[in-house]
């Protein structure tokens, strides 16, 4: 196996003491791509070339972005929003590009801007993230300083201003037009779409909201073009990507791969497998979100769309492995509890519904569940996500309230002996 | 410059400390639209008042160009936003699913115990908080605790009753990410790479732009 192409996290990996650095930044070829694509491109061979990129947004709902962008209709003023808002549950990648590698944002969202002709900018980062927000304020600064952001950038007469944004608490904010309200300085409430984003978005202006880590990538696609990053990894599932790997597992952090490696190359070679020689029971292949997978998943490809003909999805990238000795209603009902805490309460489905899910959950765990609480479990989650399918039948303005019920439905689903037992015997064994 | 314009901006604010107004000036220029501006001005009333009093939300109603009960809605809507006062230490424990997995049920409860302060409370010296929060982004060094949200990784049950006693003696003035990894922390999600250079002061992020930070050690 040949050593996959590093493109976020190379110079992270290189120069670990000072990869935030502007010096070393631009000692390793940093904001090339800027003067690249400002002084010898248009917006629309910008924009081309992410198109021409294939990469899907990282933030969780893999959209293209080249796509995503072309939403824009002609009118201004336009506004990039850059989601920074990490908060799924598992998900610990975008923190480590914001702290560790700063400038390959802060490019990205010049070029981004440029391409979209944009010339305000925010990154939205959330309040626990504080060194984050100082490693990204430090970056746009120095950027103002370099004349990189500011009036007439380079001299081409492209002026740019970027807002740094601290959230104050809010999973919910990193749904993007909930994240919106919150840069308006409203509650983090979605917004029912239509009118999406791009046409209706902050100030009710066209606007256009990317994940961290899919706007770090486009200074490798400006400087290699979109043709070369769209030929690493499998067709729809272009690029590197970084997942977050934690809970039982040896080796757990962020790693940068070429997507198609199968799961049990994940988990176990890049991993390092399940602590102390444990088995593995299960794991979430994206986010707490997630529909969980079990171990006869494990020889099938890691993709984009490999994952959701399993019924679940890639979403944020963030695996979280369980080993045989975990009690999985205890780590449904952490889940239920997370969402149930984080619902914005606007959807009676979501505010009502995620609450009675732990509520059930939690009188189950504590032994004094009832052989109706089976059906009632299917029963509640049905009433938020009917059919309980994967990707969810809407009945919120959100994917919230179904996210809820992914780990109930999963338990149900591949442990469900556990779950009567726990009824029935007060103790998880089958 | 210490007279006062009828149109100054900042007139709502004539009490505030010098920083926090000069900060409050930054978060009003840095948005489209004034009310863009009411998040960071609740974490610089927080700096100033030591929560969201009834006063600072109408200060920053009154900066923003909304009605107190706006900004009311979007104090009340967010978890940072303390209505009453915090502890000086405001301690957060993880305790979301890959924190779950690794302990931090027994962290929080070691803290709960070494503190004697009941999880969501404040100690009666008005000293320490303690609460547990949701995933805070730290989950390959679960199980994570944060100090005035600055971050700690990996740390045990034992780690943590140290990090309280250390807290009490000691009582720095500024808490430092680096500083409180090396003495309490374990495995983290990530290499840091050089420590931090800033801290946090208060409960409140260590943000320049519109919050407290100190200079670093």
């Amino acid at each position: 196996m040949t050593a996959p192409p590093l493109i976020l996290t190379e110079r992270m990996t290189a120069h670990p003491s000072d990869s935030h650095t502007i010096e070393r930044y631009e000692a390793t070829g940093g904001y090339a791509a800027l003067r690249k694509g400002l002084e010898d491109m248009t917006p629309e061979q910008v924009a081309a070339e992410v198109k021409a990129s294939n990469i899907r947004g990282r933030g969780g709902a893999n959209f293209p972005a080249g796509v995503k962008w072309g939403f824009l209709p002609p009118t201004k003023p336009r506004y990039l929003v850059v989601n920074g808002d990490e908060s799924e549950p598992g998900t610990f990648k975008d923190r480590q590009l914001m702290e560790r590698d700063p400038h390959q944002l802060v490019e990205g969202v010049i070029l981004a801007a440029y391409a979209l002709e944009v010339n305000h900018a925010f990154i939205y980062i959330r309040g626990e993230y504080p060194k984050s927000a100082r490693r990204v304020q430090a970056a746009v600064d120095e950027a103002y300083r370099r004349g990189y952001v500011g009036k007439d950038i380079l001299g081409t007469g492209f002026d740019l201003e970027i807002t740094v944004h601290l959230g104050a608490g809010a999973y919910i904010c990193g749904e993007e037009t909930a994240l919106l309200n919150s840069l308006e300085g409203r509650r983090g409430e979605p917004r029912i779409k239509p009118p999406f984003p791009a046409v209706e978005g902050l100030y009710a202006k066209p606007t256009i909201v990317n994940n961290v880590e899919t706007l770090s990538n486009l200074p490798w696609i400006v400087l290699n073009g979109g043709v070369e990053y769209a030929r690493i990894g499998p067709e729809t599932s272009a690029g590197t990507r970084l997942f977050s790997l934690s809970g039982h597992i040896e080796r757990p952090g962020n790693y940068e791969i070429v997507m198609g490696m199968s799961w049990r190359e994940l988990i176990y070679d890049i991993g390092g497998g399940i602590p102390a020689g444990r088995a593995l029971k299960t794991w979430i292949p994206g986010g707490a979100s997630a529909p969980w997978l079990v171990p006869e998943h494990l020889d099938t490809p890691v993709t984009i769309d490999d994952v959701a003909q399993q019924g679940t999805m890639l979403g944020s990238g963030a695996v979280i492995v369980m080993d045989e000795t975990t009690n999985v209603l205890a780590a449904a009902l952490r889940i239920v509890r997370f969402f149930a805490h984080e619902s914005c309460g606007q959807c009676t489905p979501c505010r009502e519904g995620t609450t009675w899910l732990e509520r059930v959950l939690d009188r189950i765990l504590a032994g004094e569940g009832r052989p109706s609480d089976l059906d009632l479990l299917l029963d509640v989650s049905d009433g938020i996500s009917p059919g309980l399918r994967w990707p969810p039948v809407m009945t919120t303005i959100c994917p919230l309230g179904p996210s809820a019920v992914s780990p109930v439905v999963s338990i149900m689903q591949h442990f469900r002996d556990e779950v009567e037992a726990m009824i029935t015997k007060g103790v998880p064994v089958a | 410059m210490t007279t006062r314009q009828p149109s100054d901006p900042l007139a709502p604010i004539a009490e505030w400390s010098e920083p926090n107004r000069r900060r409050a000036r930054t978060a009003l220029d840095a948005y489209p639209e004034r009310r863009s501006a009411v998040m960071p001005l609740l974490f610089l009333a927080m700096m100033e008042h030591g929560h969201v009093t009834d006063e600072a939300m109408q200060e920053v109603a009154d900066l923003t160009g909304l009605t107190a009960a706006q900004v009311l809605s979007v104090a009340s809507f967010y978890t940072m936003y303390k209505r009453e006062d915090p502890g000086r230490y405001l301690i957060s424990v993880c305790t979301s699913i890959s924190c779950h997995l690794l302990g931090a049920d027994e962290v929080l409860a070691a803290i709960v115990d070494e503190t004697g302060t009941a999880d969501g409370e404040t100690a009666e010296d008005g000293l320490i908080s303690v609460e547990h929060v949701e995933c805070n982004g730290g989950c390959g060094g679960a199980p994570v605790v944060l100090v005035n949200y600055e971050m700690i990784e990996g740390v045990t049950p034992e780690k943590g009753r140290a990090l309280c006693r250390w807290l009490r003696d000691g009582r720095p003035e500024v808490v430092f990410a680096g500083e409180m990894q090396q003495l309490f922390g374990g495995r983290r999600s990530f290499d840091w790479g050089i420590v931090d250079e800033e801290g946090a002061i208060v409960p409140v992020p260590a943000f320049e732009p519109y919050g407290s930070s100190g200079e670093g050690s």
